[in-house]
């Protein structure tokens, strides 16, 4: 099961939506491991036919069943990262009237989320869905290092070393969550690591 | 006192542009600077016509960080209740007025990578102010201007003359027509489009931008509604105690006043939501006219819209 229902949190904390077909002679649809699952789901023929598709595996594999979907294009990404330089320049060709959807782990789509509002998008028109794992880029607030797909709180800053706690702040410049030393005042005291939703 | 904060000035220029338009400048009598604003603000302007007070709101034109005057534009309006006809008759050289502080619904986007804008007649003015204040910001613009005739276009001269590449025209009467779906969807992405005219117009831009995929967000409009007369009614004011008479040719809002009673508002033209007050009791129809309420208040009765929003039936009571 690729959905999951984050527990209620405090308004920092970005509420993601549900995918639906919106229309528009162009579509540029960036799915992220289990978020193929959610470009399977609204893809019609008509919408595919529109569709530039960015499909980053991540250890998965929908590569053929999204093929199968006959996008007008389709590039399979090794990871976000390789991914960047075509996003950037589609929506640098693109015209008003395209519509973007992004599904994946929260850290792609508020990283995508960026280039989108970079040339001048509103994030309020940018259609998003989670799907797969929960885990987050987290930002630490003391080096202001980016450490990828954290799973357990508290965690290791893979910059500066800290133990870290994972807190529900969210940045939608860094499309981090800030985590913040969990044993500031007590050194060396630091509780068990686990599951962020544990 | 209700409304944004008050300034008094004095007419120091008045030029009639054709035979419908004409330019009015405004300096502060206390000889001060008045404020900077944003391109797309609005002036309510106090006109004390025989024992009428009317108020209605002008866009700015003038260049947003000229603090030495103001200067707007009145189209007149002969239909229309008085307020364009006092302003071309009445209002003379040297006269003291009473102008709000500059009140803006219709400011840029700054995050926009371009400004589309698209005028329609007498519309043209709130772009004239914000074309300024992007030429200063070295902003990425673009205006599509329509009008009835040559003669009737307002400042088109100038527009053509400063903005050759920037700004094209179309007059109704040689049938030049805006090619709206294939300037829309040519657009770059992150460009917000405004307008600025009649209803008609707006609608348009409206509804062919949301059928080619333009977000809400991005798509800018004015339209100040003059109050309309319609059938007299009776109204109960709860907090005030007073039943108050609303005639045929007064607002519901200009009945207020003239009662007495302060109540809140700034664009008078059912656009900003200052007004919005509170049904608690009624026997009739509504006859809403504004742009604030969504339909489903509109449907449930319990708010109105006083500024340009009407009543017709056996009794309504407004908590005010």
């Amino acid at each position: 099961m690729s959905k999951f229902e984050f527990p209620k949190s405090i308004a920092s904390r970005p509420i993601w939506g549900t995918l639906e077909v919106r229309s528009g002679e162009h579509h540029l649809m960036i799915a992220e491991a289990e978020g193929a699952e959610a470009v399977i789901d609204i893809a019609t023929p008509d919408l595919m036919a529109k569709t530039h598709l960015i499909y980053i595996p991540k250890g998965t594999d929908f590569s053929e069943r999204l093929q199968a979907l006959n996008p007008a294009q389709f590039y399979e990404s090794p990871s976000y990262a390789a991914a960047l330089h075509r996003i950037r320049r589609v929506l640098e060709d693109a015209h008003m009237g395209l519509q973007v959807y992004l599904t994946g782990t929260e850290g792609m789509m508020g990283q995508a989320m960026n280039e989108v509002v970079a040339v001048g998008l509103p994030h309020t028109a940018i259609q998003t869905e989670h799907r797969g794992s929960v885990a987050r880029r987290m930002q630490c607030v003391h080096c202001k290092g980016v450490t990828e797909d954290v799973e357990v709180d508290p965690f290791v800053c893979s910059h500066c070393g800290l133990n870290l706690f994972v807190r529900d702040h969210y940045s939608r410049r860094l499309a981090a969550y800030q985590g913040v030393r969990v044993d500031a005042e007590d050194h060396g005291n630091v509780p068990e690591p686990k599951g962020i939703y544990e | 006192m209700s409304g944004a904060e008050k300034i008094q000035v004095k007419v120091t220029e008045i030029t009639p542009l054709n035979e419908l338009v004409t330019r009015f400048r405004f300096e502060r009598v206390d000889g001060r600077q008045l404020p900077t604003f944003s391109g797309g603000a609005h002036t309510v302007v106090e006109m004390q016509d025989g024992g009428i007070t009317r108020l209605n709101p002008y866009s700015l034109m003038s260049d947003p960080f000229d603090q030495s005057s103001y200067t707007i534009s009145v189209r007149r309006d002969d239909q229309g209740r008085g307020g364009s006809l006092f302003m071309h008759r009445q209002v003379k050289l040297g006269d003291e007025m009473t102008i709000s502080y500059p009140v803006n619904l219709f400011s840029l986007d700054l995050r926009a990578r371009k400004h589309l804008f698209l005028a329609g007649g007498i519309g043209i003015t709130p772009f004239l102010a914000q074309i300024k204040q992007l030429e200063l910001l070295h902003g990425h613009w673009e205006l599509h201007y329509a009008c009835r005739n040559q003669a009737l276009a307002s400042y088109a001269d100038q527009l053509t003359d400063r903005h050759p590449n920037a700004t094209h025209l179309y007059y109704d009467d040689q049938s030049q027509v805006i090619d709206l779906e294939n300037l829309l969807s040519g657009q770059p992405l992150g460009t917000h489009v405004y307008v600025c005219g009649p209803k008609g117009m707006i609608d348009w831009v409206r509804n062919t931008a949301a059928a080619e995929g333009w977000p809400e967000d991005c798509v800018h409009y004015e339209e100040f509604l003059a109050p309309q007369p319609g059938k007299p009614f009776e109204v109960r004011l709860a907090s005030s105690e007073k039943v108050i008479h609303v005639g045929e040719n007064e607002s519901l809002l200009e009945a207020i006043e003239r009662e007495g009673v302060d109540a809140p508002y700034l664009c008078r033209g059912g656009a900003c939501g200052q007004c919005e007050t509170v049904v608690l009791d009624h026997d009739g129809n509504f006859v809403h006219r504004d742009h604030w309420l969504t339909d489903e208040e509109k449907a449930a009765g319990k708010k109105i819209m006083p500024c340009v929003s009407r009543f017709e039936g056996k009794s309504l009571v407004l908590d005010r």
